[in-house]
């Protein structure tokens, strides 16, 4: 396993250079994550109209592959709405957890994430902007349908 | 300085089979002696020799392995006693580790004595383990947990354990070394202190045990504990050591077999110490291993480990220290073996991933010492953590590595 099968030179870029770092108002969503084992914290906000992702943003502090992550997913979610959201969380999951997945050309950019699956004890941090976005879509959701 | 070691190092290595297992690859460099040392083939042996020719239950049986067995068991509480120095075999409670000794004292010793408005006195550096056993009993009975504050090297002022202890005081836990930074406490002069206000003290010996020589008399502490496994013995064994005076007072933990001496429906009468604390059968083989390890390392000697590893932390803190953008967490004048830093633009969990492609293994995150690491304003760092068999080539390829890491995210 080479290492720069894990840090290829995105993940290296979005890390260095964060794409969409930021917050926004209200009404947009914000949602916190965390991950214990190694500090990795970030909020992620989106804005959503009629189940559109509109904007998204993010800001925190991780190691490369947690903050190369959330970049890339800001990159990549913005304009769709939230099924397809799901579909495209389903997919990376998929692309981080099994050996046997094929990384779908469609991912794009997002195939960089493809060298997380050899090691497990990274996988939590290149998951933790899919979850907290998933969570601040749910928010949001529960919030709507009140 | 002389950058020898005082005992053949060679022929150590030699003893802990790991240590000749590659790792990805490459040769095992294993600085993560903090989280849990190696094991000596002598520790292995033992618990093999004990499983084929000595196992039965303890305390039990009249035949002739529950002796056996009993012996054994015996034999390492004896061996423990004489490690610590302590008074009396009784004053020597197996558990399974540091956590739970800690446990122990918070439930059984901490938690019938507390009231509302008393206080348990901690250092701003201790582990999860000696903060949390001590949130919940205050949780449950309305004391007050109070922090003695560190410096920005990370060291605990006696004089601040003074002002800070006052007529609620019921207990001060503190640990001797600080798995996060590495600080050796001043515990005797605290313990000192703490005894002239009446104040009884649990030291945290975890992250002590492997580096030096302890006498519990000699510190006048009323609890000791440590883990076997940081003590290149078995995981799941580990020793509360309690005066005397102070485990007769208590009540038992946890109920079941061991720790009773007749048991009706109507009454239970307990047994004596150490038994009374022992509940179940326990971690026998574990025990023997314990011993075993107590024996390896007082054959190779604490003082000439600790004078290893003194030269091991000169180097490394010279060699990380020259490396730009490299910052140690935790300069305390009197520190044990281990360095915790960070680097600039390399976040520590992707170093330990780096260094592990380099068959280095390193801690990095927050070392169950979340309050600890926050006081430096970094959410993480990156800690090796030598032992007696670390070698000064280990640590250049330790700087080297950095170097490397430091490259691929320039």
């Amino acid at each position: 396993m080479d290492l720069k099968d894990l840090y290829r030179d995105v993940i290296l870029d979005h890390n260095k250079r964060p794409r969409n770092l930021g917050t926004l108002a209200p009404p947009a969503i914000g949602a916190k994550g965390h991950n214990p084992l190694c500090g990795d914290q970030l909020t992620v906000y989106v804005s959503l109209d009629h189940g559109q992702i509109t904007d998204v943003k993010f800001e925190g502090s991780g190691c490369a592959i947690s903050m190369a992550s959330a970049s890339l997913m800001t990159e990549a979610v913005k304009g769709l709405d939230t099924e397809a959201f799901a579909r495209l969380h389903a997919s990376i999951h998929d692309v981080l957890t099994r050996h046997d997945a094929e990384v779908p050309a469609a991912l794009g950019k997002l195939a960089a994430l493809g060298g997380v699956r050899e090691y497990p004890s990274r996988v939590k941090c290149a998951s933790l902007a899919w979850r907290t976005l998933e969570a601040a879509i749910a928010g949001a959701v529960s919030v709507t349908t009140e | 300085m002389t950058r020898t070691p005082p005992f053949d190092l060679a022929a150590a290595r030699a003893d802990f089979p790991i240590l000749a297992r590659p790792i990805r690859g490459k040769p095992l460099v294993y600085l993560d002696n903090g989280a849990s040392a190696q094991r000596p083939s002598a520790v292995i042996e033992a618990e093999r020799r004990y499983a084929e020719e000595s196992h039965a239950n303890v305390h039990r049986g009249v035949h002739t392995l529950s002796q056996r067995a009993t012996d054994a068991f015996e034999g390492a509480r004896e061996r423990v006693r004489r490690f610590l120095n302590a008074r009396s075999t009784r004053e020597i409670i197996f558990t399974r580790g540091t956590t739970e000794s800690i446990n122990l004292v918070a439930q059984s010793y901490a938690r019938p004595r507390l009231q509302a408005g008393d206080e348990i006195l901690v250092t701003h550096l201790e582990h999860h383990a000696n903060i949390v056993p001590w949130q919940m009993v205050c949780d449950a009975t309305g004391a007050r947990l109070v922090v003695v504050p560190i410096n920005e090297r990370g060291e605990v002022d006696p004089e601040d354990v003074r002002t800070r202890i006052n007529s609620r005081t019921r207990l001060l836990g503190i640990a001797h070394v600080s798995n996060a930074l590495g600080t050796v406490l001043p515990v005797a002069e605290i313990i000192s202190i703490a005894h002239h206000a009446g104040v009884p003290v649990l030291v945290d010996g975890a992250q002590a045990v492997p580096h030096m020589a302890i006498d519990v008399q000699a510190l006048d502490a009323d609890f000791y504990v440590f883990s076997g496994h940081k003590l290149y013995g078995p995981d799941g064994i580990g020793i509360l050591y309690g005066r005397e005076s102070l485990l007769a007072a208590m009540p038992p933990w946890q109920g079941g077999g061991d720790m009773i001496l007749h048991v009706s429906f109507e009454r239970t009468t307990y047994n004596e110490l150490p038994y009374k604390f022992e509940a179940g059968t326990p971690h026998i083989s574990g025990a023997v291993g314990l011993g075993a390890a107590i024996d390896y390392i007082e054959r190779i000697g604490l003082a000439n480990i600790g004078q290893w590893e003194a030269t091991l932390l000169d180097y490394a803190t010279q060699r990380l220290s020259a490396i730009e953008g490299l910052r140690i967490i935790g300069t305390a004048a009197h520190k044990a073996g281990l360095v915790s830093f960070v680097v600039d633009d390399v976040h520590p969990h992707d170093l330990g991933t780096i260094l592990d492609e380099q068959g280095i293994a390193i801690r990095t995150g927050h070392h169950c010492a979340m309050p600890a690491i926050e006081f430096f304003k970094v959410p993480a760092t990156a800690r090796a953590s030598f032992g007696l068999y670390t070698t000064l080539e280990e640590i250049d390829c330790l700087a080297e590595a950095v170097i490397a890491a430091r490259e691929l995210f320039r």
